[in-house]
């Protein structure tokens, strides 16, 4: 594309009379993608969280060997090597395509986890916030319960009593972690609702449910995806710390948590078992985090309105 | 006349994403021991005009100027804290809002204390004493009971009377304020323009009286500069605004609605390119 | 002619602090209202009442001959619309014009809105090259227009104007108020308008209430204002601030 076709794009994106609904999307979008990218480190962030994914859907292609099976007779515990890039484990197992498709299992909890948590939150938030009086007393009084518990203890009790598995686990992990986004959803809806633009709504005769589902909640979503994002990290340590335990993936899984826990026994000798899934762990939570920040940068509703 | 202040092609700069923005473009004025009126609608440049005078222009923003001088003190060329201690001592400044000038956490009386202890060697005793004299002076009826309470327990009216009398305690030569009397009631602002033109007038101070209220202006004011996108477009004596050349201060005259002089539809202001050029 | 608005012996309360004590008020159908006082008068809260914004604590409001009770009906929106007083906060931040047109359209499920909208538009002066512009790519007068316009869409024949000019510029101002003359002369609108300055109530309505700590302080006609005919002192006071400052040395 020549530079002059680039330059109209951009003009077009940045026009201050968009002509169609398309258009003025399309121009918010990029306005929040340039303040985006401006931010360095969330670029990478960015990249880390695509090379997730990207790791994640090709795991067949990219894995060099099982990730369930090893050669017990002649592969145990071997240092990182041309044919073993970060070594085997203790059954002769290649830890590298066991990270790789162990990132598949990360992925599965982080999203899971979002897609259950983040609506509940944002649900009961705005709702709370919103009607206030005894529905937010007692919708925050709830919240409040679950707020007392470490995430982890919370959690741990819930995998105990719904029994161990990966499934459990990202359950536990959601129930424990959507009373902070409450809180935000909450905080949001009350700087919003006494505002004249919501009372020109309720002018309108609009009903309090299609107040807080179209009006309220799109003002709530963005600081609730920075949190989300904040908070993978926080939710891929949870996960791993179940597994760790072993009430998150059992074994065979190549879950990155539950490789830890199995190579804690040589970690001295043979660090490179726990090691190498705690580095994938630690790069993932940075990519995240990362990224959150840049978000809050290109999102944040208090920067750039006026 | 002695002059106090001499502006000679001031310029106020933002640089922002998009480029450029030129906030203030070349005002010229000086100012002797009178009242100044800069007038002005939003995106005028009035405020940042009296901002880079007294040196709160935010940090991104550049100023420049061929002459910025008080009393002979180059100002842009004055170290830091040479202007801090021009600042408050010879040359004041009043906000729209005295709710957000006023420090919440302490009481009136104390931070007038506070301001005339940081600009003069004076005694415990002795700053009460003057403190509570200035608040008599801005025509607080109780002046004992107003020092020791905090900014949210007064009006509006009585919280601007504070920030005057906070601002005057120190003797300055000029007092700059910005919409002082934008924010409070019709009558309230009569009563604390009163209490300012009587206090310049006894203390042979100037001032700058910046405002979007050219009738307020004017009948306040000894001259007016009018001011349009960053520029000054007509400077005037104020009992000759009714023979003013420019349209735009022409327009804006007429643009308000006057008891008694029914107009319908109002006038409009016509905007032309060739003003802001 | 039939009273558009009336209202009897209307009390608001907030914790205690009897905010309106007792106001009673009519107005004509097609008349304009203003309704003046400094802050802290009840002005604003009389309107917020009748819009049931804030709750009224006694007293009746009735709309084109129709008791209201404390909730408001579909229909009673259709009939009476309002005009915020800042244009910086009476638009959602996240909607498009466009979007900001449709959700009443929407709420009472009007099938023409593509040329409603069109038309709403036209009216308040803004074109078409502005429906798909956000609030902060409007300038205030453009924004005023707007909730001008989102006021209109569902045809009221009420419109209650809560400050409408007092955040604009001088000259915007005058734009504005032209603006509004012009629709109620053409639709034969009611208007109830809140103002602090006696000048653009003077010039906007026929009749005016004054006000003072939630109460009425005495109800004029413009025609008396301007020939100074009042009796109440307060009246008196604000009649002598709206004309400036005098020097008294």
């Amino acid at each position: 594309m020549s530079a002059e076709a680039i330059q109209s794009r951009r003009d077009w994106l940045l026009s201050d009379r968009p002509a169609s609904r398309m258009q003025a999307r399309l121009g918010r979008a990029y306005v929040a993608w340039r303040r985006f990218s401006a931010n360095r480190l969330a670029f990478v962030g960015l990249l880390i969280i695509i090379g997730l994914l990207v790791v994640a859907a090709f795991a067949d292609v990219l894995a060099p060997y099982s990730p369930t099976i090893g050669d017990l007779k002649g592969s145990r515990l071997l240092a990182p090597s041309a044919a073993h890039w970060f070594g085997t484990d203790d059954l002769g197992r290649d830890i590298y395509s066991r990270i790789i498709y162990g990132s598949r299992w990360t992925l599965y909890v982080v999203i899971l986890v979002a897609i259950i948590a983040a609506p509940i939150g944002l649900l009961v938030g705005t709702v709370a916030g919103y009607a206030g009086g005894w529905t937010d007393a007692i919708l925050m009084r709830i919240t409040d319960i679950f707020l007392a518990f470490p995430k982890l203890i919370l959690a741990l009790a819930f995998v105990a009593a719904l029994g161990p598995g990966i499934e459990n686990a990202v359950l536990a992990i959601a129930i424990t972690s959507w009373p902070p986004y409450a809180r935000i959803a909450r905080a949001e809806t009350l700087t919003v609702r006494n505002s004249d633009y919501i009372k020109a709504v309720q002018l309108m005769g609009a009903s309090p449910f299609r107040i807080v589902l179209r009006h309220i909640m799109p003002l709530c979503i963005s600081s609730l995806i920075i949190r989300v994002t904040l908070d993978m990290a926080g939710i891929i340590l949870t996960a791993a710390g179940l597994g760790f335990l072993g009430l998150g993936a059992q074994p065979p899984l190549p879950e990155w948590g539950t490789m830890i826990a199995s190579g804690r026994r040589f970690v001295l000798d043979q660090w490179w078992v726990a090691g190498a899934p705690g580095f994938a762990i630690l790069i993932v939570s940075l990519g995240f985090n990362l990224l959150g920040d840049g978000l809050r940068d290109a999102l944040d509703p208090r920067s750039g309105e006026q | 006349m002695s002059t106090l202040l001499e502006v000679d092609d001031l310029r106020v700069n933002f640089p922002t994403r998009t480029g450029l923005v030129q906030a203030v473009r070349g005002v010229s004025f000086s100012l002797g021991r009178e009242r100044l009126g800069i007038v002005g609608e939003s995106g005028s440049g009035k405020s940042q005009t009296g901002r880079a005078i007294m040196g709160l222009t935010p940090p991104q923003a550049e100023v420049k100027a061929k002459k910025l001088a008080f009393d002979g003190i180059d100002l842009l060329a004055a170290p830091a804290r040479q202007r801090r201690a021009l600042r408050g001592k010879r040359i004041a400044m009043i906000l729209q809002d005295p709710k957000y000038s006023l420090d919440p956490v302490m009481s009136i009386g104390r931070q007038i204390v506070e301001t005339l202890r940081t600009h003069e060697k004076v005694g415990k005793a002795e700053a009460r004493d003057r403190a509570l004299a200035m608040l008599e002076a801005v025509q607080i009826r109780d002046p004992a009971r107003v020092f020791d309470l905090h900014p949210h327990e007064v009006s509006g009216g009585m919280g601007q009377r504070a920030m005057i009398a906070m601002m005057l305690i120190a003797g300055p030569e000029m007092m700059i304020a910005d919409e002082p009397t934008s924010a409070l009631d019709v009558t309230v602002q009569l009563d604390v323009l009163g209490i300012l033109d009587k206090l310049v007038s006894e203390r042979g101070m100037g001032l700058i009286f910046i405002s979007h209220d050219l009738r307020l202006v004017s009948s306040f004011c000894d001259r007016v500069i009018v001011m349009y996108a960053g520029k000054v477009v007509e400077q005037l004596k104020a009992s000759e605004l009714r023979d003013a050349q420019h349209p735009y201060t022409r327009g804006l005259l007429n643009c308000m609605p006057r008891i008694g002089f029914e107009r319908h539809p109002l006038p409009v202001l016509d905007r032309k390119p060739e003003w802001a050029a | 002619m039939n009273a558009a608005l009336s209202i009897d012996g209307l009390e608001v309360v907030f914790d205690r602090f009897r905010a309106l004590k007792g106001v009673s008020l009519e107005v004509k159908s097609g008349d304009s209202f203003g309704l003046v006082g400094e802050s802290g008068s009840g002005k604003s809260t009389l309107l917020k009442a009748i819009a049931g914004l804030v709750p009224a604590a006694s007293g009746s409001i009735a709309v084109n001959g129709k008791t209201l009770g404390t909730r408001r009906d579909k229909a009673f929106y259709r009939e009476v619309q309002m005009v915020f007083q800042d244009p910086y906060g009476s638009l959602h931040p996240r909607q498009t014009v466009d979007r900001l047109l449709q959700e009443p359209l929407a709420i009472h499920g009007f099938a023409d809105g593509e040329k409603r909208i069109q038309r709403a538009l036209d009216e308040v002066g803004l074109g078409t090259g502005f429906r798909f512009r956000y609030a902060h790519q409007l300038s205030g007068g453009q924004r005023q227009r707007v909730a001008i316009a989102r006021a209109l869409i569902l045809e009221p024949s009420i419109l209650l104007l809560d400050e409408p000019t007092s955040a604009l510029d001088a000259s915007v101002q005058a734009e504005v108020l032209n603006l509004l003359e012009e629709i109620r002369r053409r639709r034969k609108l009611t208007f109830l308008m809140v103002s602090h300055d006696l000048a653009i109530v003077t010039h906007m309505c026929e009749r005016l209430m004054v006000m003072q700590n939630g109460e009425a302080v005495e109800n004029l006609t413009a025609s008396q204002l301007i020939g100074h005919r009042v009796t109440k002192d307060y009246t008196r006071n604000l009649l002598r601030a709206s004309e400036g400052f005098v020097r008294t040395a």
